[in-house]
Formats: C-alpha cells, structure tokens, sequence
C-alpha cells in the first residue's frame, strides 16, 4: 500500500530553485532514507511533507489525501527535528505528553500511562520527572522520538536525529531506530547524509543531488549497481576506469575497460543502459584483491604496484597502479590469520571479477 | 594556598564595582534608613531613635492613600506599557526581517532622544485644555468645549508614563521572543496545536522572563516618578513620590520623607518579590 506520493514537486525559495521535479512513492510500513550532500534539498522535500513548506508545483498525497491547503497540525505526520526542539519550560514527561491535549478520550491516569510506556519503549523509562535541560544528546533524542511515536502517526520523519551524537552512541541508536521501526510499524522517513546509515537503516533509499532524485533503490541495488559515478562515488568508495564500449547489442556488451581489458557485461551492469562509445565504468574496492601466493581464488589476474598502504587495523587499503592507466585503483583486503601487509612499491598480482564492474552512461 | 589567592585577585576584581555599590548604593540607603527613625524638627523632645515616624505613616490616612493610589497608577501604567509593548516586540521578532530588526529598534529608541522633562511637557501640549487633542477634536466639530478629564488626572499620568518607558518595556521581551529557537514553534504545530495554541502553550511560557523583566523595569521607577504626576497629575493624580518632595524640601522635614522612601520601597520590593515567586515556572526551566 502507498502511504506517500509526491508528483511534480518542485519548490523555489526566490531565485533558488531548491526541488527539481520529486516523484516518489513511499510505501506504507516501509523504512525510507533520503540521502544526499548537504544542501542537495532533503530537509526541505521533508518539510513539504510535513507541512512546513509549501510547494510551488506539484502535489503530495498522504494515505490517500491530498495535502494540499492541510497545514502542519493537521497531517498524519511527525517529526523528530535535527536539533530534537525539546520544548525547555517542560519536563520529560510534559514534552512527550505535549501532543496529547488535543486527545479529549484520555483521562490522566490513562495519559500516564501513554507517557509511561512511551518512555518505556526509548528506554527511559523513570526519567519523567527530569528537566529538559538536565539531558543529554542522546536522551534528548530518546524524548523527541517518544514525544512523537506517542501519538501513533501514520508517517514519521526524521532530519538527520543521529548527526550530533557520537560515534558509538550513533551506532546503538541506529539499530535501536531500526528495531523500534519493526515494533511499531510506522512507515519512517530518515533523512541523512551518512550513506553507511541509509546502507544500514533502510528499505529502500532515494540518493538526491541539487534538488532532484538520482536513483531509487534498496540498498544493494544501489551500492552495487549506481546509476551513475556520482551516486556511486557518494556511497562508499568507487574505482572509476576509463572504458569504450564496442558492442551493444541486446543482451552482449562488450567493453574494453583501460588497465582491465575486454570484458563482457550483462544488461543488468548496465543500469543506466548501455550505447557505443567512449565512458566509464566503476568497481568496487572489496571486489577487487591483492593476489597471494597461498590463495586459491579464480578470476582474472593482472599486474600491478603498491602505490600507497592504509592500515585500518581490521582492514588495509592499497593504492595499486595498473598498466596503462592514470589513476592507481583502491583495493581494500581484510587483514586475515596469516595475510601480511605490503610494503609501497611492492610489486603483485590483482584478482578481479568482470561481474563486479558497472557501466556508467559517462 | 591557591583558593587564596584567588580569593584575593577575586575580591581585587571586584573591588571597583563594589565601592561604587557601597557608595552609591548602599550608603544612601543606609542614611534614609537612619533619617527614618529619628524625631521630627516640630518635636526635637523625643528620643535619639523612635517608630513614631512609621506610627504616624500608618495613622494619618493621607500616607497610606498615597502610597495605594502610587501603587495603582503604577499597575496601570505597567499593565498598559507592557500589553502595547508585547505585540510590537513580537512583530519586530517575528515579522520583520533579520536585516531590518536592529532598524526598527533604533526607531523605537528615537523617542529618548529628547529628555524626558521635554517629554512630559509635550503631553501637557497634546493633552491640554487648548492642547492639541482638544483643537482638534473642536476643529472638527465633534466636541464643543474642550475635554477637561484628560488633563491633570491620573489618566495623563498614566498616558504620559507609559509612553516614556515604553522602549524600556519593548527591549527585554523582543530579547526573550529572539532566544526562542523557531523550530520549537513548529514542533508544537507538528504535535497538533495551531497557531493560537502554540502561541499559548510555548510562545508566551518561554517569553515570560522578559515580560516579568518588562514589568519590574516599569513597575519600580515609576513608583517613585514625581515629575510626571507633577506636571500632568493635577490634585488627583499625585503620587507618594511628590509627598516625599514636599517633606524633604518644603517642610524640612527629613524623618518623615525618609520614613515614607522606606515604606515605598518596602512595597515595591515585595511586590516584585511575589511576582519572582509567582513566575518561578518560567524562570526555573530557561536554556
Ligand atoms: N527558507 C529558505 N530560504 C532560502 N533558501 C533556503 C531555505 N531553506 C533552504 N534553502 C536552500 O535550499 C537548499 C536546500 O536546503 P536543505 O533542504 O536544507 O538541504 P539539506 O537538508 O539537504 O542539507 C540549500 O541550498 C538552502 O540554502
Ligand atoms: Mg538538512
């Protein structure tokens, strides 16, 4: 079922043209991340959403109605904002309440315990008496997230709530986030433009560049198979190759990759489609290895020289540079029992596999 | 030992500010107190220290009138000050953009440009008998003889009042409605309060610092303003402050302005202490 869907959207603030022509579809119960850089318009196609803006062009439909002329208060919508705007005159359990004024059918032992078990669910349970200005990042959060879970909306929103925590804390918040979802249901829109957290969070993740939607897709598709070099550089790291395609024809592409060699793709590497002619294809680190002797994997081997090493304790990173090409490629090699690190300028052998190549329209 | 001489450089910082204090501040205060228990020049008989001069403050009704009617018009002037500056405080927060705020507050500080006696004189011109307010409605036909109640009555004071300290009373709440971070006024729409309610529920609880700041800054110098009931207040609208004038000045008669000083201030300390207490919410919770 479709919760949301944004036709046409476009939003100019001034001379700025902030959203360039959204269509989305957002299904119900479904974890949705809106990634991009900053500035690419996320916070605001969230805000259209929620009601704080609106749009000049084009139409948003939630659970089936159009929200046009609804204002903010009246859409099945919340939000946790980037900055949790605890409200400071209240205490833990008088923000988490705050929207409850509106539901007559409660009486107050019935509104505590709303409060009580909303509390329960962020793991702050006995914390309703606190001031607001007494807690910390983290719990601030847990408050903005219970005040708004509380009153059951049908879509919740979320701009960038994990970006002012701490690594770690982040980290538990993320599955946290991810676990609460399933609990309640609710279909979440997070905005973010940490990659690893959408890699991490969601369903389905929507890459956005100046205002428009790059690519639609849940997260292998996208980490594995990008649109494009940009939305393949933005997530994780991307080797970018020079290549000339030599044959298109239905399901046989064939390509001549720079360093690489020929090889042959299947449509599906294709996803921007595939014409003769001079481009670019992309592969990932992970997908590529250094060659030792002891291991017994098959693919294609090609020579090369350490570059430059990275040394990330469970991981090394190489700079390796292959023959007729401009730029060394990354590999990245988990640091198993017995792998040892190479030196710079050590010569080896680099294993790698045509299927993880993707092709790129430019 | 280091808290030592931290104390040390400690009470040297403070050193300056706190003779200033001592000086300006407490001395004179220590000298009303003083005057205020010593006998009367029309009864040199009685003891070094007395309470008559409280006894007699609080026995004759013409004091405690003073004070009740001080009081009032202080309230009034408060209460209209504060509900005129509310709105123009939260249009230039709120609806003004941020490159013009500090235009329309310059603007708004034009009026102190010119002293405050010009001021007071000025109502007098606009508000007199053949005043500006009275020409002109004559002018136009729509009164025959000139208004007589908006001269040399309490009303003048008020109007005159609330017009001088006006600005004083805009400031604080335009600086308590800019600390307030938007994006809790759009969480409360987002939680289902309109624009009225939201207005209710945070708006206004957070505003509350600067509105009491706005009322303490009003309310307590004008209780003690004796220019203004004297040039516009007419009999009925004289306040303690002018009583005091007459006792130290024309009669001589230091121990009992100095008794009267005491009890006004007495009075404006408790009121403002029960309006701190009454609006510790608000205070409590700020940041
Ligand atoms: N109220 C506004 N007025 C003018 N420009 C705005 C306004 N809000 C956002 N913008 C501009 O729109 C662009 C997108 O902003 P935003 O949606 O906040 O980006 P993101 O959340 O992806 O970082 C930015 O360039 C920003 O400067
Ligand atoms: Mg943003």
């Amino acid at each position: 079922m479709t919760m949301i869907t944004l036709q046409g959207v476009e939003k100019h603030y001034g001379d700025y043209h902030a959203l360039r022509g959204i269509n989305l579809d957002i299904q119900a119960g479904e974890f949705f991340s809106l990634l991009g850089p900053s500035g690419c318009g996320k916070t605001t196609l969230l805000r259209t959403i929620a009601g704080f803006e609106d749009v000049t062009d084009g139409t948003v439909t939630i659970d089936g109605q159009p929200m046009a002329n609804v204002p903010a208060n009246r859409r099945p919508t919340n939000m946790v904002f980037q900055s949790y705007a605890i409200f400071p005159h209240l205490n833990v359990a008088q923000n988490v309440a705050f929207g409850l004024r509106r539901r007559k059918d409660l009486n107050a032992a019935a509104r505590n315990t709303l409060v009580e078990d909303a509390l329960d669910m962020v793991g702050l349970d006995g914390y309703g008496k606190r001031a607001a200005h007494a807690l910390s990042g983290g719990q601030r959060q847990r408050v903005a997230l219970a005040r708004a879970l509380i009153l059951k909306p049908k879509v919740l929103l979320l701009d960038e709530p994990l970006s002012a925590l701490d690594k770690k804390l982040r980290e538990q918040m993320q599955s946290e986030l991810r676990r609460l979802q399933r609990q309640v249901g609710i279909t979440f829109i997070l905005v973010t433009h940490d990659q690893e957290e959408a890699l991490i969070m969601s369903d389905r993740i929507a890459v956005m560049f100046e205002g428009q939607i790059a690519q639609l897709a849940d997260p292998q598709t996208l980490y594995r198979r990008p649109i494009s070099r940009q939305v393949g550089e933005f997530i994780g790291v991307m080797n970018i190759l020079p290549a000339e395609v030599k044959i298109a024809v239905g399901a046989r592409i064939a390509v001549d990759v720079a360093g690489l060699g020929p090889v042959m793709l299947t449509p599906d590497q294709c996803p921007a489609g595939a014409k003769t002619g001079q481009t670019h294809v992309g592969i990932r680190p992970e997908t590529m290895a250094i060659a030792f002797e002891n291991d017994t994997d098959t693919g294609n081997l090609i020579d090369g020289q350490v570059e430059e090493v990275a040394y990330y304790g469970d991981m090394t990173y190489y700079d390796v540079r292959l023959q007729n090409i401009e730029r060394p490629v990354t590999i990245s090699m988990k640091n198993l029992v017995g792998r040892h690190v190479l030196q710079r300028g050590e010569k080896t052998k680099v294993r790698w596999d045509e299927r993880s190549l993707v092709l790129f329209k430019q | 030992m280091p808290s030592d001489t931290h104390t040390i450089k400690g009470l040297k910082l403070v050193s300056p500010p706190l003779l200033y204090a001592v000086l300006l501040l407490a001395g004179p205060l220590g000298m009303i107190l003083l005057f205020s228990f010593l006998p009367q020049p029309d009864n040199p008989t009685e003891a070094t220290f007395t309470l008559s001069n409280y006894a007699e403050a609080f026995n004759d009704p013409i004091y405690p009138e003073l004070l009740r009617r001080s009081l009032l018009i202080s309230g009034a002037v408060t209460v209209v000050t504060v509900l005129l500056a509310f709105p123009i405080a939260y249009f230039i927060s709120f609806h003004v953009s941020p490159r013009h705020k500090s235009l329309w507050l310059f603007l708004i500080t034009i009026p102190f440009w010119t002293s405050y006696l010009i001021r007071v004189f000025l109502w007098k011109v606009i508000l007199g008998f053949n005043g500006v307010v009275n020409s002109s409605l004559m002018g136009l036909g729509l009164i025959e003889t000139p208004l007589q109640f908006i001269l040399y009555n309490p009303t003048a004071v008020v109007i005159t009042l609330a017009h001088a300290f006006a600005p004083f009373a805009i400031l604080p709440i335009f600086v308590a409605l800019e600390k307030i971070d938007r994006s809790l006024l759009e969480a409360s729409r987002d939680l289902g309060e309109n624009r009225l309610t939201t207005f209710i529920r945070v708006t206004l609880p957070l505003a509350m610092p600067g509105v009491l700041a706005s009322i303490l800054i009003v309310f307590i110098p004008t209780v003690g303003d004796y220019v203004t009931p004297e040039q516009v207040g007419g009999p009925g609208g004289t306040m303690i402050a002018n009583m005091i004038q007459l006792q130290f000045m024309r009669l001589d008669n230091q121990p009992m302005g100095a008794t009267l000083s005491v009890l006004t201030m007495a009075s404006v300390t408790v009121i403002a202490l029960i309006l701190l207490v009454l609006n510790r919410p608000f205070l409590r919770t700020q940041r």
